[in-house]
């Protein structure tokens, strides 16, 4: 298994998930952070850390959700590590609110 | 390293588990020309990812190789097989660092706090783990598995990973790096029935919906919810995803019958009041919501309700929360900052989160190190002359190439066993791996 960043990251990126990742397996990319399926150690620690519940375990995912798997899979190939936090996008605390968190 | 030894900034680090290391981490990288000596009382590193982890969680421990890419940064270096408050005092190393930062770990067991506690046959979670998981201080601790029932009172992850390592065979553990005279005992057992006993409800209980998955995968044991106290509609779905899951697991458990050899029942709502036997633990007594009390017959019992720091002699200790009493990471007596003395990790928060939890709690405690740095008063000793002064004091100083060789070593008669590793579990023998 490995956890999956998904939609709800896209125009807030918190990245609170990044200080607590033990292992730096968050990318990131101008939208959202993403994880590298091959180093997620599986420790769960993103996902409460996450202030919009964007982070799930895969065997978790809503059916029309599934495809963050491969999503996480290939933008973690394809973008840099973040290692140390980021601020929020511009807009992350109205975005927040409007998803009822 | 630019920096020269007048600016250049000297830590230590007391303990080598996640958060001492993730405070490492974070004051190597900040930028400021920081040098980290880390202190570790045994001659091996990882504290609770070696010794608290369960070895059936491999995957977790691969979190080992993020320490040992922190032990490669320049500026630190690891001190193994000193015990500070023994070999060195708080006060010794505060006149010789900068700053010193303690990552000491919650080693304490709290226990039950109920009459018979001290019977034979009652344990601490604690002890079981750190006993299958080969710890030095507690390889030598006997549990008697010679019972038909085990009780586990608590419901957190530390209460799931030793019912889960009950409910396993010895061929479901044998590949792992459990230690060998655990899975010696562990392959003799006579225990068949489980139970995993907690105060409150199935929304209460505080452990994760990722270990309570494990039980789905027993090959040996069935797992079943005892529904006394409990009404059904308990296991609706909630908002929390998390939650949801581990409601619906619970239900599902408690749906099933039994098939299995073993079986491990969950139960819900019970207090221990007492425990009672003739020379050894025989019966815990529970009390039920309604106030009626229930007595079960056990051989074994293992208490899982919480850990704490252990106090240290130099340390203001906060006897409410079992931690080095602190102020967001700077140690305070009566909420006074004491000069140059920061904690992080569970001896700062307590016993709480997950190995990487530990991380953004090391970034904080370095933001408040380097924070205060300026305002540092001048040290009145050095660490050179400090590490002079302990290599007469300690039989033998432990570098991290020398737990290279330790580890190298352990890796060697794992392979022949088809383990991961198999763990030394004795000081002397680890120090014997080294000149091998």
């Amino acid at each position: 298994m490995t956890y999956v960043v998904t939609d709800n990251c896209r125009g807030c990126r918190y990245t609170e998930c990044v200080s607590v990742c033990p292992v730096e397996c968050f990318h990131v990319d101008d939208a959202m952070t993403y994880i590298d399926p091959e180093n997620c150690i599986d420790c769960g620690g993103c996902a409460p850390a996450c202030p919009v519940g964007a982070i799930e375990p895969d065997y978790r995912l809503a059916a029309d959700k599934k495809y963050w798997i491969d999503v996480n899979r290939k933008r973690a190939a394809e973008t840099p590590v973040i290692s140390a936090r980021l601020a929020p996008l511009p807009g992350a605390d109205q975005r927040k609110l409007a998803l009822g968190r | 390293m630019t920096a020269s030894p007048a600016n250049e900034l000297r830590i230590a680090v007391i303990g080598s588990g996640p958060s001492g290391f993730y405070t490492t981490e974070a004051l190597l990288r900040s930028g400021a020309p920081v040098t980290v000596d880390m202190f570790e009382r045994l001659p091996v590193p990882y504290g609770l990812v070696r010794f608290g982890v369960a070895p059936d969680h491999p995957k977790l421990k691969q979190v080992t190789l993020a320490f040992d890419r922190i032990a490669g940064l320049p500026g630190f270096r690891f001190f193994g097989g000193i015990t500070v408050g023994d070999d060195v005092t708080i006060d010794e190393l505060r006149k010789a660092y900068d700053a010193v930062v303690l990552a000491t770990g919650a080693e304490l067991s709290r226990v039950l706090g109920i009459p018979g506690e001290a019977l034979p046959g009652c344990h601490s979670a604690g002890d079981f783990v750190a006993w299958y998981n080969g710890h030095p201080q507690f390889a030598d601790i006997r549990f008697d598995l010679d019972h038909e029932t085990a009780i586990v009172v608590g419901h957190g992850n530390v209460a799931l990973d030793v019912a889960r390592i009950l409910a396993k065979t010895a061929d479901e553990l044998r590949q792992t790096d459990i230690a060998r005279h655990a899975l010696e005992v562990l392959a003799e057992s006579r225990i068949r029935e489980i139970q995993v006993i907690g105060r409150g409800g199935p929304a209460q209980a505080k452990f994760s919906a990722k270990e309570l998955r494990d039980f789905l995968e027993l090959g040996a044991c069935e797992t079943l919810v005892d529904m006394r106290n409990l009404t059904p509609d308990e296991f609706e779905p909630q908002r929390n995803p998390e939650l949801t899951e581990k409601l619906a697991l619970l239900r599902a458990f408690s749906q099933a019958t039994t098939t299995k050899q073993r079986r491990c029942v969950f139960r819900f709502g019970l207090s221990p009041s007492a425990i009672g036997g003739r020379g050894r633990l025989e019966t815990i007594s529970f009390k039920h919501g309604s106030g009626a009390i229930e007595d079960i017959a056990c051989g074994l019992a293992f208490s899982s309700v919480g850990r704490k720091t252990a106090p240290m002699a130099g340390v203001p200790y906060d006897v409410h929360r079992g931690v080095h009493a602190n102020v967001d990471g700077r140690v305070a007596a009566d909420r006074a900052v004491i000069e140059g003395l920061y904690v992080c990790g569970w001896s700062k928060r307590g016993p709480n989160g997950t190995i990487g939890t530990n991380r953004g709690c090391g970034i904080a405690t370095a933001e408040a190190v380097l924070a205060d740095i300026a305002q540092r008063r001048p040290r009145s000793d050095t660490p050179e002359a400090l590490l002079a002064r302990l290599n007469g004091r300690v039989a033998r100083i432990v570098s991290y190439p020398d737990w290279g060789m330790i580890d190298a070593a352990e890796k060697r008669r794992g392979a022949a066993l088809g383990k991961p590793r198999e763990k030394f579990v004795t000081i002397p023998d680890m120090l014997a791996a080294m000149g091998a």
